[in-house]
This record gives C-alpha cells, structure tokens and sequence, in this order.
C-alpha cells in the first residue's frame, strides 16, 4: 500500500497525468463540439489513428516535425468532412458511418503502413520526428509545480489552450451560437436564415482537426512512432468523458483528466506486481463506472425535474 | 383604399397528393389594422398563411405588399419584405437565453465576438417599449408558454417584421396569458403595427379584431367589419356543408350503456385544463357522434379511454368495469376496438405487411398459434378473407401496407378493428383524407356493426360525417360539452355551428341528459 501511495503522491506521476490525458483531452474536445452540433462522432477512434500515420509519414518525408503535424490535421479535418458527407450529403445513419471509419482506419493504416514502411506492426524503419518539448522559464524552478506543469510537449499545452478556446468559440462567438442552436433545434435555426448543413460540416472539420492533434501527439510526443491500432480505444473514452462532462468544455476537462488519471495509474503501478491484465484493464474500468455515474446523475436529476413540474 | 399593406390576389394552391387548399383565395389586409383570419380546420387558412410566409409556392396568383408586386420564395424573404410568423409550434432553442434567441442569425458583433451586452440591452428595450415583461437573460426553456410566445413575437419585431401573423396565437395560453396578449396587441396595433390573427374563438375575434375574413372549402367567403357582424353571423358563414353524402341507416334503438364516462378532467402539460368535467354514455347499438373545433379536447378524452393517455380525473368503466388502471390490452381484451386519428403512427406499422398488421389486434390468439409457431395456413384464409370483404386494394396481402393509398391503408385498419366482433368501438376521424369510394365503404361497414350491437363513438372534425352517421351526438367547446343532442336528425349544421364555436351552451340540466345508468 506504501508503494502505492508513494507513486501516487510523486511528481512523476503528475507529470505522467498530464501526458497521458493529452490525447484523450484533444479527443474530449473534438467530441464536445460535433455533439454540440448535434452528430456524435464515433468515428474520432480512426481519425486519431490515421492523423498518427499520417504524422508519421509527412514528418519522415519532409524531415519536419512541424510539417508532419499539418499533415495530421489536414488528414484529421478531411475525414470529418467524410464523416459529414456520408451522414449528411448521403444520409447514412451517422453512428454507422463512424464505426466504417474506424474499421476503414485500423485496417487502412496498417495497409498504408506496410507500403510504407515494409512492416505491418511498427513504424520505426521510418525516420520520423518528434514535436518539441516545452521548458516554461520561472515555472519550472518552482519545486514539485515546475516537475508537474513544466518540460511538457509542445501539444500538451495546446491541448490545455484548446479547452479554453472551445469555450469561447462556442459561447463567445456567433459560430458558437449557431452550432449549438442546430445541434438543439435545427427548426429554429433554419426559420432564422442558418444554413444548417454548413454549420454541421463546419463543426465536424474543426472535430476532426482537434482529432487530428490527438492523433499527432501519439505518435510524435507520446511516442516517436506509429504502430497498429496505437490509439487503444482513446477515441472511444473520450466520448466517455464527453458525455460525463455533459457537454461543458471546463467539466468535459475535469473528465478526461479523470481518465488520463487512471490511464497513468495503469502505467505506473505495472512495477507492484498485480497481474498485468488488471492493472490495463483500469483505463477502461474507469469508462464503464464513469458512464454509469454519469446516467445515475441525469436520472435523478430527470426525476427532479419532474418532480418540480 | 389608400393604406393597404398587403394584397394576396387569386391566390390557388393545390398538393401534391391532389387536395385544392386554396382556389382563387383574394386576401387584403390595411395597414395598422388587427385582421382575423377564421374558418374550420382544413378551411385553408394556413395554407394562405404558408404562401404569404415562403413556405409553399402557390400554383396560380400573386402577393402585392404596399401596392408593389413582390415574389416571396423563403421565410427569409417574408422577413426581409417585413412579415413575421409567430408559428402554433415555437421555433426556439430551449437552452439559450431569451437575447440569444432573438439575436440569433443576426448577432450584434464586436470583433470576432458576439456583442452579448448590446443583445441584452437592445432586447430589454425592445421588451420595454411594447410593455413585454421578460428576463433577456433567462433560459428559454425555463419559461411558461406564454412568455415563449412573447419571446417569439420579439424575435419578429428585432428583424424588423411591420406585418405579424399569429397563428392560433391563444391556442396554448390559459386566459390570464391570452388577456396579456391582447393588451400587447393593442399595444403593438397602436405604433403601426398589422397583425394577421388567426383564430375560431369567436369572442376573441370580437374583442381585439377591427376585421375579419371567413375562408370555407378553401376559399374566401367574405370580409367584414367585425362591428358589422354578430357572432352568430360569422358561424353561420363558417360552418356549412358544401357536399352531404348521404348514409343509409335504421332508425336506432340502444339498449344497455357499454361506455360510461364518469366527471372526466384532464390538465395538460402547460397547467391548461384540456378536458373540463366530460361525463356522458354509449349505449349498446348506437352511434355517439362528439363533435367540435379541433383541439377541443377530443384528442385527450378518446387517448384516455382507449389507455393512451393515463386518466387526468374521472371515472371510465366500459361493461361495469373501471379501467383506469388497465392496460391498453387489458382495455382491448374488454372488447374495445379502436381507428386512431393517425393512421401513420397509431394505426398501422408501414414496413409490415397487410397480412401482419391485419393480425396484429389478435396474434395471441389460440387460434392462430401452434406449439410454438404461427398457424401460417390458419392466419392466410383470415387476411385473405378479409381484404376480400374489405376491398382492400392490393396484388397480395404480403404487401407492406405503406405501399398502398390512404384509403386502403385505412381500410386494413378497419377490417382488422371491426372483423374481432367490438362491444365498443372508438372511431377517432375515422375517413379523414381518404377517397369518397373508401368514404362511403367505411359509413357502411359503420352502420352495420351499430346494427349488429356495437356501441360507437365517433369521433369527426367533418360536419358531414357527424351529422349524418351518429343518432346521438355531444358538442365540445374549449374542453367543456357544451351541448347534447339525443336525436341528431333534427339538428340543423346552423346550430351545431353555434355551439362548436361557443356562440351558445345548453345548461347543466340539459348536458346531464348525456349520461344514462
């Protein structure tokens, strides 16, 4: 028990909490919004793994980390403009098209994968490259504070900026309105003159891209190299989180927080001998609980409602 | 006429499925004034409203606004030409606020940003200076109905709307609300503005409208002074039988009481009271017509009795035996039988086939059941029976029923509801929008189980259909019976109209005559 307090209660970990949430935290936010306008992405599992490849591959080409970046948000946007068109220009069922996007992308990416690279598994007879890491000056002479926040990569602070810019696009700005008037009442969006497509498609480019950066981070932060079905269900937490955070960017934070911290609590304790199995298993624990939480909550709280009627 | 704001000339609008909603509809409104738009349902009033609006494209006629011939093809053009539309269903977002509502599509900006503080502000003043009491910065889906409704009359008046419909605007209100709206109109009437309001509250129409135009069967009937006429003159104009089919029948002789509805309240979501004291019986082998204006509270008193509805307050026993507590099967097992008003939704599944939605009042029956399959043979010499009686139109029964017309799919429903033997049945609009062929079919068919002991209550918005089927009939008006005619023969359609439209209301004594032990 004394070990386990002693990984828990150490600057490592708060620094492994803070990294780890940085994919999940990008995805989060990319779920937020499209929910927001009223289409759930599941899709955002195989936009994180192509953006990664994708990272990977541009980054290997050019010899520019910068570059294999925009490659990831471009390949990110693109798929949510797919996502779009099969749900909204073809009227497929949006959840379907999301699941085709995720089988296309876990077997696309191994395909594009062994064109590349000769290997099906991992990527490293690529040269690719890694996004820098941040030293923020005065910060990081702070003690315990400077270890936790400081020396992080380049994405995991955009990943944090990222929360606060989704909440003054969607609260501050009239694209904000207009996305979140759609996603609630496209009737009443549309008798005001809203084109209620673009505002959809609008919504779903910039999920893709935040889905983008969480696929770039994986395999140019969290690692420096892409292997098959990297992302490992991130994708899906995050809708998880998204939906415990019931749809506000501070609270859908505080829960993808709450998964990084039991994704780091996965890595960390594999030294205290418990059986592997479990100690990965946690990650996805977590989900289950925090989906159940989370429905007891709108339950009684529907019931409240009542209730006061 | 120096000020007329809007002329609507020879205004024709047919549907697609063939039905003529306007026919030559001329339609002039004067600047300033408050203008009723009245007539039945189904008389074509929203659909002039619709044309005016940019929601339909008539086929034949032309809108002029201040004398200027003007083409509106969208709800954006109306708003641009100054109309604005407070719909029956509200267009808003329940989790904005009342400024972020009214500014939507249209934000005041400051910088990338919207200007929320100049939205507030120019929202509190707009509220302000037409006496609207309202919170800018209150959710919209916390309100009552009838601050949305004000909500949406602001929203008009920010995108600059001189011209304003209402439709059915007192529908949803409770008469405290519907007093408010109509010191707001006056309010509004007083700085220029013209107001379009449709309505059949006849009271209503006198009280706040300087003129009023009567549509009938999809045409104008006439414009008058509201000054100039008496509410009885305008029901007269209203209602009227322009076709009377005629319906063979026996005259009746009922026996026992089947249905009995006992002191019947029902309050709806927004605190109305819907259904207001309804007590009256069905005896065994007649026809109980109700008839009245749509929303009258029909709708609620036949989902309570079929068990679509839980009971609001009241008593329902149907044979002796109270159903409040049954299930809509444990109400059909009573032998009750049912045509909903809906057929899409309550009535038939559309991607099943006439054979499986003929069956599906009685699929548990041992009769069609084996061990532990279907009797195939057993349920084909039943469907096939019955789309031969029937004269369900169709190449097989196998056919899914959304395939066939209305009238046909309204014909699966009937043969499945009146083939099981009713002690009851409930016929909710039981031929709306269907052929005369099918029309006339379905009167037969109702008349001959009457014959054969049913106890019917009918259930028609269609003048024709009450007046000529049912042998006695109730009238409903705003949630009360307002009156009860034991022999319907006698009854002229003058005077149905005057208690539908609350011109008239028999006495306590007299609606109690409804109900038999």
């Amino acid at each position: 028990m004394k070990t386990l307090f002693n990984i828990i209660f150490s600057v490592n970990f708060g620094y492994a909490v803070l990294r780890v949430t940085t994919p999940i935290l990008f995805a989060t936010l990319a779920a937020l919004i499209s929910d927001k306008a009223g289409v759930i992405n599941i899709g955002l599992e195989g936009i994180m793994l192509s953006s990664a490849l994708a990272g990977v591959i541009v980054s290997a080409a050019t010899q520019s980390a910068w570059i294999g970046l925009l490659g990831a948000l471009i390949v990110g946007t693109l798929m949510g403009v797919l996502l779009a068109y099969f749900s909204l220009d073809l009227k497929a069922d949006t959840t379907l098209s999301g699941i085709a996007i995720n089988l296309m992308a876990s077997g696309g990416t191994i395909f594009v994968l062994y064109l590349v690279a000769h290997d099906k598994g991992i990527s490293t007879s690529l040269k690719s490259m890694v996004l820098p890491k941040i030293t923020i000056p005065l910060i990081d002479k702070i003690p315990v504070v400077g270890g936790i926040l400081s020396g992080h990569n380049v994405l995991t602070y955009i990943s944090l900026l990222s929360v606060i810019l989704m909440y003054i696009l969607l609260f501050k700005t009239p694209l904000g309105l207009k996305i979140r008037s759609v996603g609630e009442n496209p009737d009443a969006a549309s008798s005001v003159g809203i084109n209620v497509k673009k505002v959809k498609y609008l919504a779903l480019a910039i999920s893709g891209m935040l889905a983008g950066f969480g696929g770039a981070y994986m395999s140019m932060g969290y690692v420096s190299w892409f292997s098959q079905n990297m992302t490992a269900g991130r994708g899906f937490i995050a809708l998880a989180a998204e939906a415990m955070g019931s749809s506000s960017p501070l609270a859908s934070f505080l829960a993808a927080l709450i998964f990084g911290i039991a994704d780091a609590l996965s890595n960390s304790i594999q030294s205290l001998r418990l059986p592997p199995e479990f100690v990965q298993s946690i990650p996805y624990i977590a989900t289950i609980i925090g989906l159940i939480v989370n429905s007891a909550k709108a339950d009684s709280k529907k019931a409240k409602a009542e209730e006061e009627k | 006429m120096g000020n007329e704001l809007l002329k609507m000339d020879g205004i024709t609008k047919v549907y697609s499925n063939g039905v003529l909603a306007n026919e030559n509809v001329n339609f002039t409104v004067e600047k300033g004034e408050i203008h009723a738009l009245v007539g039945e349902n189904g008389a074509g009033k929203s659909t002039l409203m619709k044309v005016l609006f940019g929601l339909e494209t008539p086929d034949e006629g032309a809108i002029y606004l201040n004398g200027n011939k003007v083409k509106i093809t969208s709800p954006s053009d109306a708003i641009g030409h100054g109309i604005g539309m407070v719909h029956q269903h509200f267009k808003l977002v329940p989790s904005l606020t009342v400024a972020e509502n009214i500014v939507l599509g249209i934000e005041p900006k400051k910088g990338i940003f919207i200007d929320m503080n100049k939205a507030v502000k120019e929202t509190e003043e707009l509220a302000k200076k037409y006496n609207f009491d309202i919170n800018p910065k209150a959710a919209v889906g916390d309100l009552s109905v009838g601050k949305k409704q004000k909500v949406e009359i602001l929203k008009a008046l920010f995108r600059g709307a001189k011209l304003l419909i209402l439709d059915e605007p007192t529908a949803v209100l409770t008469p405290q609300e519907t007093r408010e709206l109509f010191e707001q109109l006056k309010g509004l009437k007083k700085n220029g503005y013209t107001i379009i309001f449709i309505s059949h509250k006849l009271n209503e129409i006198k009280e706040i409208c300087d003129r009023l135009t009567i549509m009938r069967s999809g045409k104008t009937i006439g414009t008058y002074c509201t000054a100039d006429v008496s509410e009885q003159d305008i029901s007269k104009l209203m209602v009227g039988r322009d076709v009377v089919l005629k319906v063979e029948k026996e005259k009746v002789s009922p026996k026992d009481v089947v249905l009995s509805v006992k002191d019947l309240n029902y309050v709806n979501e927004n605190n109305k009271k819907v259904v207001n004291n309804v007590s009256f019986s069905v005896r065994s082998g007649e026809i109980l017509g109700i008839a009245g204006i749509e929303g009258s509270g029909q709708r609620e008193i036949v989902e309570m009795i079929t068990g679509l509805r839980d009971i609001g307050e009241g008593e329902v026993t149907i044979d002796g035996e109270n159903i409040n507590s049954l299930s809509i099967k444990g109400i059909r097992n009573l032998g009750v039988s049912y045509i909903p008003e809906d057929r899409m939704t309550y009535g038939v599944a559309g991607n099943a086939s006439i054979e499986e939605n003929l069956i599906s009042n009685r699929y548990s029956d041992k009769e069609l059941n084996g061990k532990a399959l279907f009797k195939t043979n057993k349920i084909k010499s039943l469907t096939n029976k019955l789309v031969k009686d029937y004269l369900i139109k169709c190449k097989s029964p196998s056919v899914n029923v959304g395939m066939l017309s209305g009238g046909n799919i309204q014909k699966v429903v009937v043969a499945r509801e009146f083939s099981t033997q009713p002690k009851l049945l409930i016929a909710d609009q039981p031929t709306r929008g269907i052929d005369v062929g099918a029309i006339e079919f379905i009167h037969k068919k109702l008349v001959s189980i009457r014959d054969d002991g049913c106890a019917i209550l009918l259930v028609s918005a269609d003048l024709n259909e009450v007046l000529e089927l049912s042998d006695s009939l109730i009238v409903v008006n705003n949630g009360e019976i307002a009156a009860y005619f034991e022999d319907v023969s006698k009854l002229t359609e003058e005077e149905l109209g005057f208690y539908m439209l609350g011109v008239k209301k028999q006495s306590e004594d007299e609606i109690r005559r409804a109900v038999y032990a």
